[in-house]
């Protein structure tokens, strides 16, 4: 059921708000342990959530979000439940505030389902690079990733069959490649629509906190419940209602040399199928730059961010922790060799190196004039186009033993179509276009800073195409 | 971008400094997958970025200011509360000297 019918449903009680929380408890009791979606997950806490929005429908008070189960992707701060990011350093933190979509959330009626699997601190492109909880299974395939790293997001959105929505987090493609891998909706906004406080940081300049919801319009209604601008974090903007606009005849741009980078011809012609079936018009652009550098200059600046957010976990005022013994550099060091994964080490030290005296200015601040340039270009073509269409992965969800394989780098160069429009912050959203073997392809919507209800919106025209 | 060499001292410095213990394991791992990230990065040298200035955020951002006065934050109690390395309402640390 959409999520608005849902909450009109809840607030006239045709529907109990508890006996849904107990239907959605059971199913997640039964399936988690098989799929791993959540990686803190208490029935009590869900259920005594439910009691009191009860009250609150009986004290005659509504919510835009009245009754309906969210999860919360596990780098989102919810007061009082163990918050990792899917890393052991942050074992058995229980932050003391709640992040600001939290606080929107709550105030809005929502009940907070538990914490979703990611990739440890969002470094990841298949959820498989966490040292808590377990790697989130696929619904549509157990032996394929969920895709990273909002992996347990998607992957519980595709699986359960009651109302629910996603927060979810994006830093270089980390929504839209798991929406894309199970075949659900997803909006990124454009960097800064929606409070990073409470977020822990991957990179500050990336970051972006959205939603997935099983079609664009149950998305949508998260998001507009989340944008805003907030006092407590100086980079949020200012924003209109995300009200769908009436769209007059849009012009969409394909990337040439993004289609042309694409080897799976048949993910390119599901893509092109779903564009042509909403007869739109179409037209060839060129992006060769975003499409050459873009994953460059992204994993450097992710990077070089990360390694100094990263900085702060030291095992001494929350999370993991050890015997205080030693000078403070071996404890430090003690606790942080033992709490980060490879993947976070590798990232932390490129990051450390790419900032360090003589080399800042040939790598991070080269790769910060890079993103300028990105940005330019984009700007450039948007004068001929209203959005971009495309294919959001080059693959569909593969097996986990195909990742094993990858190195490093083949796996960043899976972010080759998702990573450009992140890089420069712009709104995009994605959908289902279709199946490749009984697996999603999904297709990416992309627009101009601060067009976020006009992507939303075109997205789901393209939704609604047969 | 200079050339760097890429190498295992390069390496235990550079995690020395940010604070990480490299086992011999590790540092036989992530040499050659280092090598490659940075050997993509160069490609970032091909780019003339004459006359552009950096991007340190994607958007176009005012500063935000705000008066000086001290406002509500949490208590030291909740300050203290996700760790047992504490003392007299301080967080207790490893010694320094």
């Amino acid at each position: 059921m959409p999520v608005s019918d849902f909450v009109d449903s809840i607030q006239s009680g045709k529907i109990s708000v508890v006996k849904n929380a107990e239907k959605i408890v059971k199913e997640i009791s039964s399936k988690n342990s098989e799929f791993h979606h959540f990686n803190n997950f208490d029935s009590d806490y869900v259920l005594a959530q439910a009691e009191q929005i009860e009250k609150r429908i009986k004290a005659g008070k509504g919510g835009r979000l009245l009754g309906v189960p969210v999860s919360v992707k596990d780098c989102v701060c919810v007061k009082g439940v163990e918050s990792r990011a899917g890393s052991k350093i942050l074992s058995g933190y229980k932050p003391v505030f709640d992040a600001t979509v939290i606080e929107k959330i709550k105030n809005e009626g929502a009940i907070i389902l538990g914490k979703t699997s990611q990739d440890e601190f969002g470094f990841g492109t298949f959820s498989v690079n966490h040292t808590a909880g377990k790697i989130p299974l696929n619904p549509l395939d157990k032996t394929r990733s969920c895709g990273g790293s909002s992996g347990g997001s998607a992957g519980f959105t595709a699986l359960t069959e009651n109302t629910h929505v996603a927060i979810a987090e994006s830093t270089g493609g980390s929504i839209a490649c798991p929406a894309s891998f199970c075949g659900v909706a997803s909006i990124t906004p454009t960097y800064g629509l929606v409070s990073r406080f409470g977020l822990m940081d991957y990179a500050n300049s990336l970051d972006k906190i959205g939603s997935m919801g099983k079609s664009i319009d149950d998305a949508l209604l998260l998001l507009d419940v989340m944008r805003g601008k907030d006092s407590k974090d100086s980079t949020s903007l200012d924003s209109k209602s995300l009200e769908k606009p009436v769209l007059k005849k849009p012009v969409v741009g394909l990337p040439k040399e993004l289609f042309d980078a694409i080897q799976d011809d048949e993910i390119k012609e599901i893509v092109l199928k779903k564009i042509s079936s909403a007869g739109f018009t179409a037209k060839e652009i060129s992006l060769p730059l975003n499409t050459k550098y873009g994953v460059a200059a992204y994993y450097l600046i992710a990077m070089a961010e990360a390694s100094t957010n990263l900085a702060k976990y030291c095992g001494m005022r929350y999370g993991l922790n050890g015997k205080l013994e030693g000078n403070f550099n071996d404890y430090f060091s003690g606790v942080r060799s033992t709490g980060f994964g490879d993947e976070a080490k590798r990232r932390v030290i490129i990051g450390t190196f790419a900032r360090m005296s003589g080399f800042r200015d040939a790598y991070y601040l080269r790769a910060m004039k890079v993103r300028t340039k990105l940005i330019n270009e984009f700007k450039s073509v948007f004068k001929q186009v209203d959005f971009f269409a495309f294919p959001a992965m080059p693959v569909v969800a593969p097996k986990f033993s195909e990742i094993e394989k990858l190195t490093p780098m083949e796996n960043y160069s899976m972010d080759l179509c998702t990573v450009p429009a992140n890089l420069a912050g712009m709104p995009h959203a994605t959908i289902n276009a279709g199946f490749k073997e009984k697996l999603p392809v999904g297709l990416m919507v992309m627009g101009n800073h601060l067009h976020d209800a006009k992507v939303v919106s075109f997205a789901s025209k393209l939704e609604d195409s047969r | 971008m200079p050339k760097v060499v890429v190498d295992k001292d390069l390496l235990v410095k550079v995690a020395g400094n940010a604070r990480l213990n490299l086992t011999d394991g590790e540092i036989k791992k992530f040499l050659p997958q280092l090598k490659d990230v940075f050997e993509s990065f160069s490609a970032l040298d091909e780019v003339d970025i004459n006359s552009l200035e950096p991007s340190f955020q994607p958007i176009k951002l005012e500063n935000v200011f705000r008066e000086d006065v001290v406002e509500k934050c949490i208590s030291n109690e909740d300050a203290l509360a996700n760790t047992p390395h504490k003392k007299d309402g301080y967080f207790k640390g490893p010694k320094v000297i």
